[in-house]
């Protein structure tokens, strides 16, 4: 019966194909065929023999595994912190006023923190011994979601083990390969290697610049319009950071809000400076500019900054943020956040509930500092001047960013030995996107006071202008 | 009596609030292991002698029970404490066929192996049907019309109606040491998995789940307090790169230790084992570069390759023939992308102990093709270091081959030094390039202080330079018992896969539903384990995994192996066909 009906099927088939139809059709499948075995017979060149093939891999030299390092390569020469680190610290052999660690709350000095966290300590031990999904996960780790998210009046977050992985985690996790991300050309190294493991196709835009930005996009719809089909599967992203960590500004996020709605793109900040440190409640970005938090998509930030501790984070809501407990691989596949760590952040979270007066502190200390930086003879200072990230350049460009890097860095080692911490930023120049200009990268500590910033404004004006 | 318990069982599995059980027996494979139970009380005569024969032969009833307040805690060692042979080299064969004949994948029975992917098809069609009838009970996106999909259909349709089933099986939350116990904190769901909510209760569990393979997990004892003690000097973190101002004397011991404990010039530390795979992977390879790599690598792997550009060539896990033709036919052939020129160079990246397999990498044999074909080898020892060799030095150290021949030593902190991070460890060479390349030491932050001492703790008493057998005594212990509950396994009769001497053992469950019916029944019974299924095995070969301890005691041991013969026939889990050993095994 169904044999019969087939057959009845496929000949009426025939009988109401036009002829020229049947004919490009049956050309088709020949010319399909000849691709299929001209591949496999001539794509590939003639097999060799045993012999030949026994020649071919006597004569083969590899390269060698690593090419030699330079032993004066600027990386190789680390400075060696001596001191629990605080509003000061011991550096190879120095005291010194710290403005090169990023903790800018102080919450590393923080006596209440550390005893809750050795607490911890004293009730899940070190390691978790596990991941996430195999009883790595503790109470803690649970509480520190459940308080972040209610932190950022968010539904829901998810907590990384390393402030690294946790945005290179995140994009990936929801960019494939066909989707369009634009993103700002300062982005840290973290969110560019998330844009590569995505495999999307990366647009970038000028430095907060966003008629830039429009720019791209107005093209993009222009070639939407072009081919919509292509348009309504390619999902399209938006990716910025709160503070630029390279350059200490904040990014214009209405106008990034704007451009989303307008062009329905999905927005994520990282938040890895600016949580903790902008607005009124350390609430980051969004609060700075009261910016609604549903408006972007997801935040993703890291504990290592004003949290005083180790990891990150993402949040924002449960359809979005729920998504990387089975897709953000450096959740799944990592061990989890010791606990004690995890401890000291939900203890960082408590001190910023209740002394919301730290964030104001610690902008008017990023304020005042600003002003006084902005005065160097010799040295220009880039950054905004709420962040607790600025950047300091070389007035007078040198030769090449090789001559820079070395004139900063003896720049930091005499500020070092005179008693003032700084350093300058370190890139793997060779694997960034474009080369970073080198720059001394200052960090505003809360518990600095008006005298520190001056004296440390005049031993660096002193060594720099000897220097330079 | 054996009806009696079955219902029990049940019976426990919803009144303890786990899970509702109904979930899987209503579903397609909760037919299939009723039937196979009812088939099994048949034979339940010849089995309860052969049980009682084997009760009256080796002492496994035992007194333990997680449950209660035990004696038990921590590594207390055997009183006939022998030497046994963590070593390989025993003799009589050669060492391939050694290996090969301690390594087992036993080949799974046709009809369960029909069974499965019936039972998993059934799943799905289940789970397109609900899908249709009911709103997923999921939060929907708002204020985003118009937007393109986010997801993908298949995956929220997989994570929503097939996995949620057997959900309440992972990221079960713990609130102890993951010690050789752990306690597990009850959650119930209302909803079939949608949601959990605790019910305030705990369940004291022998742990055979975490990666603690030499029992350093603990909230006492020298480890806890050095790490104390270096929080209250050097605080929590540093809050910079190692590059930057996150750089101090501890970390340069911690190296130049690594480095003396696997016997080369120098390594270097990092704080995520993953990031230590994911991110440094990608410096040391370039677009003409050749990977030849095990199919059953770990995640940072893959993920590290991919960032790096290098063209991937996959090999059947484990197997020298294949690595072989992919090596020669990747030098002969060169790298078609640029016309058939020869590559830069060519890595075979492997793992010490397969996370997912339990099988040992046949290093020597690598090491002879490596060198024979100028590749270079990276070793990711993530589960072997600590666990394998009798100084705990990893898989080199357990086939006594010189860790020079390795090109990269990688291995992480988490597992048995209970702690947090990685290594890479090598040539001096290749570490200062690292140094000068490597992501993870430029740009992510440094290893936090008491972290990092439970590391240098722990390893110290692994070489012995505390001064104490302490970490000798872990070593022979997590060998013993290794050995014993692998060979005790293969007497109840399941199929496990791997090497004799890894700690690491999967027992093949096959059917998906029945990871969840055995991770479910056996924390009724106070027992940890985890569960694994597609995507993170194949569809056919769901398996649960326990991960032995040097922390695990004998008495804890024989309770795990007491229940699982219980329940391995309420369940159908006793696959094997081999002949069983009848003699009472050996501690």
């Amino acid at each position: 019966m169904v044999a019969i009906q087939l057959f009845n099927e496929i000949r009426s088939i025939f009988r109401n194909t036009p002829t020229f139809a049947l004919v490009l059709e049956t050309l088709l499948l020949i010319a399909v065929i000849w691709l299929l075995l001209h591949r496999r017979g001539g794509g590939r060149r003639r097999r060799l023999t045993k012999e030949e093939e026994d020649s071919i891999i006597a004569s083969y030299e590899p390269e060698p595994l690593v090419e030699d390092t330079d032993p004066n390569h600027p990386l190789l020469r680390t400075r060696i912190v001596q001191s629990r680190v605080g509003k000061r610290i011991k550096v190879d052999g120095h005291e010194c006023l710290n403005l090169g660690s990023h903790n800018y709350l102080g919450f590393l000095e923080d006596q209440e923190i550390l005893e809750d966290a050795c607490k911890s300590l004293r009730k899940y031990g070190v390691g978790s011994c596990g991941p996430r999904g195999f009883y790595g996960t503790m109470d803690v780790h649970l509480d520190l979601e459940d308080r972040i998210a209610k932190f950022m009046d968010l539904e829901e977050a998810i907590v990384y083990s390393y402030g690294f992985s946790t945005v290179a985690s995140a994009i990936p996790a929801y960019a494939k390969r066909g989707d369009i991300i634009y993103v700002d050309e300062a982005v840290n190294f973290a969110i560019q290697k998330g844009l590569d493991a995505s495999r999307s196709t990366i647009v970038f835009f000028k430095h907060n610049d966003v008629e830039d930005l429009e720019r791209l996009l107005l093209e993009q719809e222009k070639r939407n319009q072009k081919n919509p089909k292509k348009a309504l599967k390619t999902r399209r992203f938006l990716v910025a950071e709160g503070i630029y960590m390279n350059t200490g500004e904040i990014c214009p996020l209405p106008d990034l809000v704007a451009l989303r709605q307008k062009y329905k793109l999905r927005l994520f900040v990282d938040e890895s400076i600016s949580f903790g440190t902008l607005g009124k409640g350390g609430r980051g970005v969004t609060e700075h500019f009261n910016v609604d938090r549903d408006e972007v998509d997801l935040i993703s930030a890291g504990m290592e900054g004003s949290m005083g501790t180790i990891g990150g984070f993402c949040v924002g809501s449960h359809f979005i943020a729920e998504h990387q407990r089975l897709s953000g691989l450096g959740y799944i596949f990592s061990a989890s956040l010791p606990p004690m760590l995890t401890q000291a952040a939900i203890s960082a979270l408590n001190r910023f509930e209740q002394n919301p007066e730290i964030f104001e502190q610690l902008q008017s200390k990023a304020k005042s500092l600003h002003q006084k930086f902005s005065n160097f003879s010799k040295l220009r200072l880039r950054g905004d001047a709420l962040s607790p990230v600025k950047h300091l350049y070389l007035a007078e460009p040198a030769v090449n960013f090789e001559a820079e890097l070395k004139l900063l860095t003896e720049l930091a080692d005499k500020c070092i030995s005179q008693g003032v911490a700084i350093v300058q930023a370190a890139y793997l120049q060779n694997r960034e996107r474009v080369p970073v200009r080198p720059s001394i990268r200052i960090a505003v500590n809360r518990l600095l006071d008006d005298a520190d910033i001056t004296s440390a404004f005049e031993v660096i004006e002193k060594v720099s202008q000897s220097l330079l | 009596m054996y009806i009696g318990y079955f219902n029990i069982n049940w019976l426990m599995n919803t009144e303890k609030g786990h899970v509702n059980c109904s979930n899987y027996c209503t579903d397609s494979n909760g037919y299939h292991f009723r039937i196979r139970s009812l088939r099994r009380k048949k034979e339940k005569i010849s089995h309860n002698t052969k049980q009682l024969f084997l009760l009256l032969q080796s002492p496994t009833s035992t007194n333990y029970h997680p449950d209660k307040k035990t004696i038990f805690n921590g590594a207390i060692f055997g009183k006939h404490q022998e030497e046994c042979k963590p070593n390989q080299a025993e003799g009589k064969l050669s060492p391939e066929l050694e290996h090969h004949q301690k390594t087992s994948f036993e080949e799974v029975p046709l009809h369960t192996a029909c069974l499965t992917y019936l039972g998993f098809y059934l799943l799905m069609i289940l789970g397109y049907i609900n899908q249709l009838l009911f709103v997923p009970k999921v939060a929907t996106e708002k204020n985003r019309e118009g937007y393109v999909a986010l997801y993908d259909a298949f995956e929220s349709f997989y994570s929503r109606y097939v996995y949620r089933r057997v959900k309440d099986c992972w990221n079960r939350p713990i609130c102890s040491v993951p010690g050789d116990e752990l306690t597990l904190k009850d959650r119930v769901t209302d909803d079939y998995g949608w949601s959990f909510k605790f019910t305030g209760t705990e369940t004291r569990c022998l742990n055979l789940g975490s990666y603690n393979y030499l029992g350093f997990a603990a909230a006492a004892g020298r480890c806890a307090d050095e790490s104390e003690e270096r929080a209250r000097n050097d605080g929590l973190a540093y809050c910079s790169s190692r590059c930057e101002l996150g750089d101090n004397e501890q970390l340069h011991e911690l190296e130049s230790l690594t480095a003396r404990y696997f016997g080369v010039e120098d390594a270097i530390v990092f704080g995520m084992g993953f990031a230590t795979n994911a991110l440094n992977l990608p410096s040391l390879l370039g677009p003409n570069c050749l990977v030849v790599s095990d199919e059953k690598n770990h995640a940072s792997i893959i993920l590290g390759l991919r960032l790096s550009g290098a063209t991937i060539k996959v090999f059947k896990h484990n197997n020298m023939r294949d690595l072989e033709r992919v090596l020669r036919e990747g030098i002969c052939y060169g790298n078609p992308k640029k016309g058939g020129t020869p590559w830069n160079k060519i890595m075979v990246v492997v793992e010490g102990i397969f996370s997912m397999e339990g099988s040992i990498v046949r290093l020597p044999e690598i090491i002879a093709l490596k060198k024979k074909y100028k590749a270079y080898l990276y070793l990711d020892e993530a589960h072997s270091v600590g666990a394998m060799g009798s100084h705990g030095r990893g898989v080199t150290d357990y086939f006594n081959v010189n860790p020079k021949e390795v090109d990269i030593l990688m291995g992480t902190f988490t597992k048995s030094f209970g702690s947090a991070g990685g290594y890479l460890a090598g040539s001096k060479k290749l570490i200062d390039f690292l140094r000068t390349n490597s992501h993870a030491h430029c740009y992510a932050g440094s290893i936090s202080p008491p972290i990092a001492q439970q590391i240098l703790t722990s390893m110290k008493t692994i070489m012995g330079e505390d001064g104490s057998d302490t970490g000798r005594k872990k070593i022979l212990q997590l060998a013993r018992n290794t050995r014993y509950f692998r060979r005790r396994l293969a007497q109840l009769g399941v199929i496990t896969y791997g090497h004799e001497d890894s700690p690491v053992v999967p027992m093949l469950v096959y059917l998906f539903s029945k990871i969840g019916a055995v991770v479910r029944t056996l924390t009724t019974r106070h027992i940890a384990v985890v569960g694994a299924g597609f995507p993170a095995t194949p569809i056919m070969e769901g398996r649960i995994r326990f991960c032995l301890s040097a922390a695990h005691t004998k008495e804890q041991l024989d309770y795990a192996l007491e229940v699982i013969d219980e329940i391995g026939d309420d369940l159908g889990l006793k696959y094997s066909r081999k002949p069983r050993d009848a003699n009472p095994i050996e501690y």
